[in-house]
């Protein structure tokens, strides 16, 4: 049975133990007189035999469906004959998936060695009997486990409290799942980022220049070594992140300003849904524009000039990137503005000064702190933005401040890196994740510092 | 005395210079507002101006002389007879009646005007209908994608290059004739990706769109919205609680392509869950719609009043009582809002699926949660990368169709949180 069905099949045994463990605590009350000689209403009893027919199951069948891939892969190549099992983990990893096209018959079976066609087939008995077990198990334990919580019941039992508490651990183990998925984070990034030391040394990626990630495919041939300098990589994501600021901070902070001092309801009303829906376009839509049209404009216009301009010039990208952060900016500026205290406002007023007066010189300045915090936040998201870059950044790390020159990102890199089929051993792939362990950690660092300025401004106020 | 005048004439004189500054700071709020709107028109003029051609499709209206000897076909429920006929030549002998100046040793060039798939969609029609062997029926084929792109843009330089001299004039004469015509595309919504730009269409974007948004969806909402009751309702003021909560603030703020390498190292390379399916898509937006919609279900349920809380405690609810029966179904309105606002987040998100796979040029419809699928954005990406202008115009229009969705959804969020959430 697939998983979805399962899923869907231990739902309804669940549904059928509330149901059972209902009727099952009403019998036991009947002869005592009715429902209120029961320490807990029936209702409780049912969720508590629901409870505990889906929960163990649901695990069962999360671990299951977790690992049987893994277990499967391994049991495979295990059966191959000892000739063919594979070195180290790059071949295995080709190898696997040439079983699984035989499997799926994307490849006809003629063009392999007979193992491999003999692996497939194993492959595909050991899903189908992998399917069958899990099945197997996961029904006979809900039902079990289902069992033994209704046989369970007893008027004594305090079912209202126990459902309560496991209902408590849930929640819990929901909260608790931010942590997994930061842990998670940090060893998949930190695990590879150790394995790319180990072949590329510390001093090459922190301060070497040249980017050029091709190795060799193949030991017979002739290929660059490879070079894993970040440092254009660093300066391309820097050059691209400030002239997304030049754009978002100006505009997106006199927006706010004029929004928040100036504008009335009516227009306000109107005027930031407006602003707010640049936000919610997806990132592809802007990848597109800046590729498609900003970018040839900015090139016709350079050529026009008499400049010479890539036709993937940095300025588009981060052009395009900056409208996208305008309402981020704004809406951050918008709140910081607004809790500045009125009585500043007016004490300022009421010396004469103004309006403009009172914003340069004693809100701006009230504000400052929790506006760099924004900007920071702002620094942030353009640093990690992924999209626009891959669509209209390019791929050649150059080394350059010149806005109208190709450059390349620490997020291109990545992406370029690892779409498609790749080895998992390679300096190449590895590397990805070196790059996104630096990429995690920028963005860390800047979103505790913006955080920790915007709360302790914050709190000046309140 | 004199003295005070002459200060108050220095205010007066430095007031026009105050007020002109005034004037200008204005100035330039209401320029940063117009640059900011006029960046968001010109982006959907250009998304328009590029796309709404996508939405029409060019066709061939021809009488087809379905005559069995020219293509080597004399019994038309044979399979293998159907397999190896010929079912371009009646095709490009029916367009070269149509055109008075074409003649046989044109053929090459007028085959080139209809559309490759053309022959397969009159095979199909033969083999379910073969009485029509023999007989001239009136049929309409897709044409050519150049016929297609020129068609569309008559005039423009650019769109036209693909087609000869010849072949323009050709296409000018039928369309007086009505036999190339242009139409509602419903290829676009009836097909999967295709490499040939008249036969693709967005349909297997958008159900792998709609699986993994599935997926997303039963996961992130439940998991988001305990989790918050947990830490509003239940939490203890201790050291793991705020651990918890600097994890759910920083992972707001994680770029998105970082979830995409956790994907690939956890769920693909430690797991070996298979690559581009919906399941693996939908576990990886979850885990990145959880901080924003835990942020805003803490924000909703925050909102509901103690009152209400004190009064189910006085008659005697259990904490939990409490929550389940009175702050949760009054909290709802705002969890489901910022749920949605978090689901438009993810059904335009493309980074994390590159790294996990659901790149893949996929012709098929997916038909579950475990088929190779693409999504909606990361198809507009694949087209968008095509040097082929009649792509650019399919993503133009499927990202007219992604905004549509994403558009209707916020609405819903606003039009939601204006009418059901309540202001105590």
């Amino acid at each position: 049975m697939q998983p979805a069905n399962l899923l869907l099949l231990t739902l309804v045994l669940a549904v059928v133990a509330y149901g059972l463990g209902y009727a099952r605590s009403r019998a036991l009350a009947m002869p005592l007189g009715g429902i209120r000689h029961l320490k807990s209403l029936p209702f409780y009893y049912g969720a508590r035999a629901a409870l505990w027919c889906g929960i163990p199951a649901l695990i069962v069948l999360a671990l299951w469906a977790a690992f049987q891939g893994k277990v499967i892969q391994m049991l495979v190549i295990g059966s191959l004959p000892p000739e063919m099992i594979p070195a180290d983990e790059g071949s295995a990893s080709l190898l696997l998936s040439k079983i699984s096209n035989v499997a799926s018959g994307a490849l006809p079976p003629g063009f392999v060695e007979a193992p491999i066609v003999e692996a497939a087939e194993r492959l595909k008995a050991l899903r189908e009997q992998s399917r069958m077990l899990m099945t197997a198990l996961v029904v006979s334990v809900a039902v079990l486990a289902g069992f033994l919580g209704w046989l369970r019941i007893r008027p004594r039992i305090n079912a209202r409290e126990q459902v309560e508490s496991i209902l408590k651990w849930l929640f819990f183990a929901c909260a608790a799942l931010a942590i997994l998925t930061t842990l998670g984070i940090i060893f998949s990034v930190a695990f590879e980022t150790f394995r790319f030391f180990e072949k590329i040394s510390f001093v090459e990626f922190f301060f070497g220049t040249s980017w050029s990630p091709q190795t060799a495919l193949r030991a017979d041939q002739v290929a660059a070594e490879g070079a894993f300098g970040m440092i254009p990589l660093f300066t391309g994501t820097l050059l691209i992140s400030a002239i997304a600021m030049l754009v978002a901070v100006p505009v997106g902070l006199l927006s706010a300003i004029y929004l928040s001092e100036y504008a009335n309801k009516r227009v306000r009303s109107i005027v930031k849904p407006l602003l707010e829906m640049l936000a919610g376009i997806p990132t592809v839509v802007y990848g597109f524009f800046a590729a498609l049209t900003v970018a040839p404009f900015i090139s016709n216009l350079a050529a026009s000039l008499g400049i010479e301009a890539s036709s993937q010039s940095a300025l588009a990208a981060g052009g395009v990137m900056g409208i996208m952060i305008i309402p981020f900016v704004s809406s951050l500026s918008d709140d910081v503005i607004n809790a500045v205290p009125q009585s500043l406002r007016d004490g300022s007023l009421a010396l004469g000064a103004t309006q403009s007066e009172t914003m340069k010189k004693v809100i701006f300045p009230a504000a400052l702190p929790g506006i760099m915090g924004g900007i920071l936040l702002a620094v942030s998201r353009a640093i990690g933005e992924t999209m626009i870059v891959v669509m209209a950044a390019g791929l050649a790390a150059n080394l350059t401040a010149n806005p109208l020159e190709t450059v390349t990102t620490v997020t291109v890199q990545i992406v370029t890196l690892l779409t498609g089929d790749q080895e998992f051993d390679s300096a190449k792939t590895l590397a990805a994740f070196a790059l996104g362990a630096m990429l995690f950690l920028a963005t860390l660092l800047l979103n505790v510092i913006a955080l920790k300025i915007v709360r302790k401004y914050r709190e000046q106020y309140d | 005395m004199t003295d005070q005048r002459s200060q108050a004439e220095i205010v007066r004189q430095s007031l026009k210079r105050r007020y002109r500054k005034e004037r200008r700071f204005r100035a330039y709020g209401i320029a940063a507002i117009a640059v900011a709107l006029a960046a968001l028109v010109i982006l959907f003029a250009d998304i328009i101006g590029k796309g709404y051609a996508g939405f029409m499709k060019t066709t061939l209206t021809l009488d087809v002389q379905l005559d069995g000897e020219m293509m080597y076909l004399d019994d038309a429920t044979d399979e293998r007879q159907l397999k190896m006929a010929d079912f371009v030549e009646p095709l490009v002998q029916a367009l070269i009646r149509e055109i008075p100046s074409a003649t046989e040793s044109d053929r090459d060039a007028v085959r080139d005007l209809i559309n490759p798939y053309a022959s397969v969609t009159l095979r199909d029609a033969l083999k379910a209908n073969p009485e029509w062997l023999n007989t001239t029926r009136t049929m309409t084929f897709l044409a050519h994608t150049d016929v297609d792109v020129y068609v569309k843009h008559a005039g423009d330089e650019a769109y036209s290059i693909k087609l000869s001299e010849q072949q323009r004039e050709w296409v000018d004469q039928l369309q007086e004739k009505d036999v190339v015509e242009t139409s509602f595309n419903d290829v676009f919504f009836q097909n999967g990706d295709s490499r040939d730009p008249s036969k693709a269409g967005i349909l297997g974007a958008v159900v792998g769109s709609l699986l993994t948004m599935f997926v997303t969806l039963i996961l992130s909402f439940p998991i988001g919205v305990a989790a918050a009751i947990y830490l509003e309702e239940f939490a203890p003021q201790n050291k793991l609680t705020d651990f918890i909560e600097v994890n759910i603030n920083n992972l707001a703020a994680v770029p998105s392509i970082i979830f995409g390498l956790l994907g690939l190292a956890v769920f693909i390379n430690l797991f070996g869950m298979p690559r581009s399916v919906p399941v693996v898509g939908g576990l990886v937006l979850t885990l990145m719609t959880l901080p924003t919609i835990i942020i805003s279900s803490r924000a909703a349920i925050k909102s509901v009043p103690p009152s209400i809380r004190e009064a189910a405690e006085g008659i005697g609810a259990s904490k939990m009582q409490v929550v389940l029966h009175h702050v949760l179904p009054l909290a709802m309105p705002g969890m489901l809002t910022g749920s949605i606002i978090g689901m438009a987040q993810a059904l335009g998100e493309t980074a994390p699926l590159l790294l996990i796979g659901m790149v893949a040029f996929i012709v098929d419809v997916p038909d579950g949660f475990f088929d190779s699928a693409t999504v909606l954005p990361v198809q507009v990406f694949l087209w968008a990368g095509s040097p082929e202008l009649a792509f650019i115009e399919r993503a133009s229009a499927a990202i007219m169709v992604l905004l549509t969705f994403l558009i209707s959804m916020n609405a819903l969020a606003i039009w939601m949180r204006k009418r059901l959430e309540r202001r105590w």
